[in-house]
């Protein structure tokens, strides 16, 4: 008997249907953006307490207006600054280490001036925006806090765990991966609890100004 | 007569597209793999600023987005072009996001809602004014974990 082929199934329809299927997808999704800046916010004050006193030098104090300029009143100085040199200032001022005796500053490498933060668990910046700044212009202030943040929280961790290799953003960001193994991760907690302790993000906003 | 025929000339021989469901179902794949499900059909206009110290939001913990930004093109003749918020698919009032977190809290198991992140999606055009009110009612409510979502870049320059 001869051998029949099997005939050839018709695969003309399988782009329609693969089409059919892309579009489907194309419009029901989009690309996700799931990253940002975190933030916690203040809870809230039940009584109007007594503001505790906090001297002026260990304040940074910036505003914002509605042409989104930056003022800034720090360290006996007032002065309006750009955003590209917020960074900077901010590390200055957290890194000063003008306090002397007990509120001395080991590990500052500011250049001491006594008008400007004692140390790194004194120093506080404060933001104070209009109603009328721009999303975006805030966007950027907190960026360059938590960089300025960062950039010495990256410093510190390099120094005291030289051996793991990388810094505190590095290790949070490992601390955050779920590939990371729980031992690993209950190591770097450690870690980044000491150096979370060591500077703390001291920041409060103030409410906006009503205009 | 002869017993090869001449072949036919003239007329291209047609163009095989037996490959173009593969192509088609690697654009698939790809959409498929790169993209999430849509979590609520956009009314504002949501350009996102951009910042270089950002965090990836932690997917273990539910998160509610809250969309700040003018009305879309298609809305403005009918909402104006001033600042909105949006929550699920409606525009809403900054009062009304305490009710929308009452019903976010209601749909999570007990223990997560200590856990939940606010996603605050909001136009980079936007004012800080109604962010502000935002915050405020959240502070009250006691949700105080939030995450401004941006996109990774370079926040200085763009100002």
């Amino acid at each position: 008997m001869a051998k029949r082929a099997a005939p050839e199934v018709n695969a003309g329809s399988m782009a329609d249907i693969a089409f059919l299927l892309l579009i489907f997808f194309l419009v029901t999704t989009d690309i996700a953006v799931d990253s940002g800046l975190n933030r916690k916010l203040p809870p809230k004050q039940e009584d109007i307490v007594d503001p505790p006193i906090i001297k002026e030098r260990n304040i940074f104090q910036l505003s914002v207006n509605k042409n989104n300029d930056l003022f800034l009143k720090t360290g006996g100085e007032e002065k309006t600054i750009r955003l590209t040199n917020l960074r900077k200032e901010a590390i200055a001022f957290l890194d000063n280490g003008g306090g002397l005796d007990k509120d001395a500053c080991k590990i500052c490498r500011g250049n001491k001036n006594p008008k400007s933060s004692d140390n790194f668990q004194k120093a506080i910046i404060s933001l104070q925006n209009d109603r009328l700044t721009k999303y975006a212009t805030y966007i950027a202030v907190q960026n360059e806090i938590i960089a300025a943040y960062n950039e010495l929280r990256n410093r510190e961790f390099k120094r005291m765990y030289p051996n793991t290799g990388i810094n505190y953003v590095q290790a949070n960001a490992a601390y955050k991966d779920p590939q990371t193994s729980p031992g690993d991760k209950a190591k770097l907690k450690e870690k980044l609890e000491v150096i979370k302790q060591l500077i703390p993000q001291k920041f409060s906003e103030a409410e906006p100004k009503k205009n | 007569m002869s017993k090869f025929k001449k072949k036919k000339d003239g007329g291209l021989p047609p163009i095989s597209t037996a490959s173009l469901p593969d192509i088609v179902f690697m654009l698939l794949f790809f959409f498929m793999v790169a993209t999430v499900i849509k979590e609520d059909n956009l009314m504002v206009e949501n350009k996102l600023p951009s910042a270089d110290q950002i965090e990836k939001l932690d997917k273990k913990n539910p998160i509610s987005y809250i969309y700040i930004g003018k009305p879309s093109r298609n809305y403005q003749d009918t909402y104006g072009t001033a600042d909105r918020i949006q929550l699920n698919d409606k525009y809403a009032t900054p009062e009304a996001v305490k009710p929308f977190l009452a019903s976010e809290r209601a749909a999570l198991r007990e223990e997560l809602i200590p856990r939940l992140t606010i996603a605050m999606k909001v136009d980079s055009d936007a004012k800080m004014g109604i962010l502000s009110d935002v915050k405020q009612v959240l502070r009250d409510e006691n949700a105080l974990k939030i995450n401004y979502t941006t996109r990774k870049g370079d926040a200085v320059s763009k100002n």
